[in-house]
């Protein structure tokens, strides 16, 4: 089984429209949502939940008010000024790193696992699928990416693919996303930031020794700096495996609840199988 | 000697699991008498699998570790532990302790990619 | 006031609201926490002349001192120490900079140094700043901290925030009087404006929204604001000039001074509803 992640620089490229679009095109796949703090798969994707469990992702300090002796030590450590004046935990702000546990005199203060979000398994006609949703301002969001992609590993059968719709950045959710996959596809736009961003994720990559592929959406936009992105690929050893022209057609099928392959955007589908037989030869060739 | 498998269950005929800060379970195995303890590696843990989990077999005093895929910060415990690891197979606990008994496992000298205890299923 | 713009994920056009805000009011201070893809210079063109290393406080292990008791790993809850042999073994990475080993060791043998994890640049004066983090560095929170205590008082302040609800939005939005919320009417945009209400709110911020790309079909957006009572302060069309001018670095307030008088009313507006 192969795990092909795809990222971005920074959101809104397209990464869920392109992913949406390849689960009606990859046949014997599962596909994982890890863009935890957006996710946007499940809502075009018809789904029946299998399983939804509780996800702890953190854990607070809470303070006993009937032990407390109002020392005041617990507020000095605290770098995070997680503790009021009336010695309370500010549950936004508590890190739960226990060094106020540490300092108590009176051992008023303990450490609490915490529910930060939910995980789901949905059965959809295109596929196993796992999400998440956190709670909202919700840390750790890094372990959920994790914990997503373990529960769809608990439903596997005999695929041949995971589709990972990855998180946009380079921080710990991206470094999540992408750990064990066979391959990275960057989803890119031709604007002033485009490549410096794209540099930035496909860094990652290349820091985790994954093969970097490359898509740039919206190609004609700007055609100057299509050149120079492909330029950078072409001098870096990364491949681009797709163009998708600009068409608001795509807007409009989003507005429906479709992707663009639905609607029946001939040009929009030709270029999506396009980009996915050269991303089946690429994977395939790295063994 | 005690060694250490990573399991996808708690019982010999359960499969190996390809990861080691993420496994589900730690089989401690005497591979003389096939006798073991099982170690629920379920905890919840704000990040730093790896190191924990290495910590674990330190503090369990296991000789050599058997299991897929080992991250920098796990190994690097490990290393300073003087522990090897050993690279398994995925197939039952039972076969794996079998083939390391017969010398056939192979000794893991590299690491997978780190991924800053954020946990990874690879 | 302190401004703060944010959107439930990227690419909604936080950057163009928050830019062109700034480029629309005459004196203002601009600050980027996008840290990790920060992009308003591409917009502004500051002149960087300051620089500052953003550093944290990891813990040094004095070999001499230290025991080898194992207090401090089991002290931290990251898992950022482990101790063998009597060996203290630190993964700075991980490391909170909670200062909680420290407090656990009974020798004393643990002190802190600096580690650096990014920069904060800013121009001459100040009225432009931004801040990197290093890549492969997982906690951009102290970049963004660092930034905000460069806040300059008396100044309309706009925060371009980074993408998402999760603790750096959280961060970021701290202290603000106010939330643009930039959306786009999409079923993703609805989703993610519906996030985004839900964190102002938890943190009891007013807030206001902006819809980029608007087509001929926002009710799903402004039937949302209105059932929440949450006021819609302005609509940019979906035009391939505007997304071309964008892809050239050109805001739709350097093609069209209409533009500014339409962000200075946004302005106004917002701030009519703080003083309520």
């Amino acid at each position: 089984m192969k795990q092909i992640s795809f990222v971005s620089g920074k959101g809104g490229t397209g990464k869920s429209t392109l992913v949406a679009s390849l689960s009606l095109l990859v046949q014997e796949k599962m596909l994982a949502d890890c863009d935890v703090d957006a996710p946007n798969l499940h809502i075009l994707l018809d789904h029946q939940v299998l399983v939804m469990e509780d996800y702890h992702g953190a854990r607070e300090a809470v303070i006993d008010p009937g032990m407390c002796v109002k020392c005041g030590r617990c507020k000095e450590v605290c770098r995070f000024n997680a503790v009021n004046d009336i010695f309370e935990i500010i549950p936004m702000h508590c890190e739960g790193c226990g060094a106020c546990t540490l300092v108590c005199p009176a051992g008023a203060i303990r450490l609490e696992t915490v529910k930060t979000g939910q995980t789901y398994v949905a059965q959809t006609e295109r596929g196993t699928f796992a999400h998440a949703l956190l709670d909202i301002g919700a840390e750790g969001s890094g372990k959920l990416v994790t914990e997503v992609r373990k529960k769809l590993d608990q439903f596997q059968k005999d695929e041949k693919w995971v589709l990972i719709d990855g998180s946009p950045g380079i921080g710990c959710v991206v470094i999540a996303s992408i750990t064990g996959a066979s391959a990275v596809v960057a989803v890119a736009e031709p604007t002033k930031s485009g490549l410096s961003d794209l540099e930035r994720v496909l860094g990652v990559a290349r820091h985790f020794g994954i093969p970097g592929l490359v898509c740039i959406n919206k190609f004609d936009l700007n055609p100057e700096i299509t050149a120079e992105i492909e330029n950078f690929c072409n001098n870096n050893g990364f491949l681009v495996i797709g163009k998708i022209p600009y068409d608001p057609a795509v807007m409009k099928a989003l507005q429906e609840f479709k992707t663009p392959l639905e609607a029946g955007n001939r040009r929009f589908a030709m270029e999506i199988e396009n980009l996915w037989k050269k991303l089946e030869w690429e994977v395939g060739r790295e063994e | 000697m005690k060694v250490a498998v990573s399991a996808t269950g708690n019982t010999l005929e359960n499969i190996m699991d390809q990861r080691f800060g993420r496994a589900a379970y730690f089989l401690i195995a005497d591979p003389e008498t096939m006798q073991i303890k099982a170690i629920d590696n379920q905890a919840a843990s704000a990040g730093g699998a790896g190191i924990t989990a290495a910590q674990t077999m330190v503090d369990q005093g296991v000789g050599a570790v058997i299991t897929g895929n080992v991250g920098p910060n796990a190994m690097s415990v490990l290393k300073a532990a003087e522990i090897p690891v050993y690279r398994g197979t995925p197939d039952p606990v039972r076969k794996n302790l079998e083939a390391f008994k017969k010398g056939a496992l192979e000794k893991i000298e590299d690491t997978v990619p780190s991924h800053f205890g954020m946990g990874g299923p690879k | 006031m302190r401004l703060a713009v944010l959107s439930g994920k990227g690419g909604t056009g936080k950057t163009t609201v928050s830019a062109s805000l700034a480029l629309a009011l005459d004196s203002c201070q601009y600050i980027d926490c996008d840290v990790e893809e920060p992009n308003g210079a591409i917009f502004l063109k500051p002149e960087l002349q300051e620089r500052y290393e953003v550093k944290v406080p990891v813990p040094e292990v004095d070999p001499a001192k230290c025991n080898g008791c194992g207090n401090c790993a089991r002290a931290c809850q990251f898992h950022a120490l482990a101790v063998i042999k009597d060996k203290a073994l630190l993964f700075a990475e991980i490391c909170h900079h909670c200062g909680a080993c420290q407090l656990s060791c009974p020798t004393g043998a643990i002190h802190e140094a600096d580690r650096v994890i990014g920069v904060v640049e800013a121009d001459a004066r100040g009225s432009f700043l931004h801040g990197r983090l290093n890549i492969g560095e997982p906690v951009s929170i102290p970049i963004i901290r660092e930034l905000k205590r460069r806040v300059q008082n008396g100044l309309p302040v706009i925060l371009d925030c980074p993408p998402g609800a999760s603790c750096s939005v959280v961060q970021a939005i701290g202290g603000c009087d106010y939330c643009i919320l930039v959306t786009e009417p999409t079923p993703f945009g609805l989703h993610d404006l519906k996030i985004a209400v839900a964190l102002v709110k938890k943190m009891k911020l007013p807030g206001g929204v902006i819809i980029n790309k608007a087509m001929n079909n926002q009710q799903m957006i402004q039937e949302f604001c209105q059932e929440n009572g949450i006021e819609v302060l302005l609509e940019t069309p979906f035009s391939r000039e505007i997304a071309e001018n964008y892809s050239r670095g050109i805001l739709p307030v350097q093609a069209d001074p209409a533009w500014i008088s339409r962000l200075q009313e946004v302005y106004s507006q917002v701030e009519r509803s703080v003083k309520k």
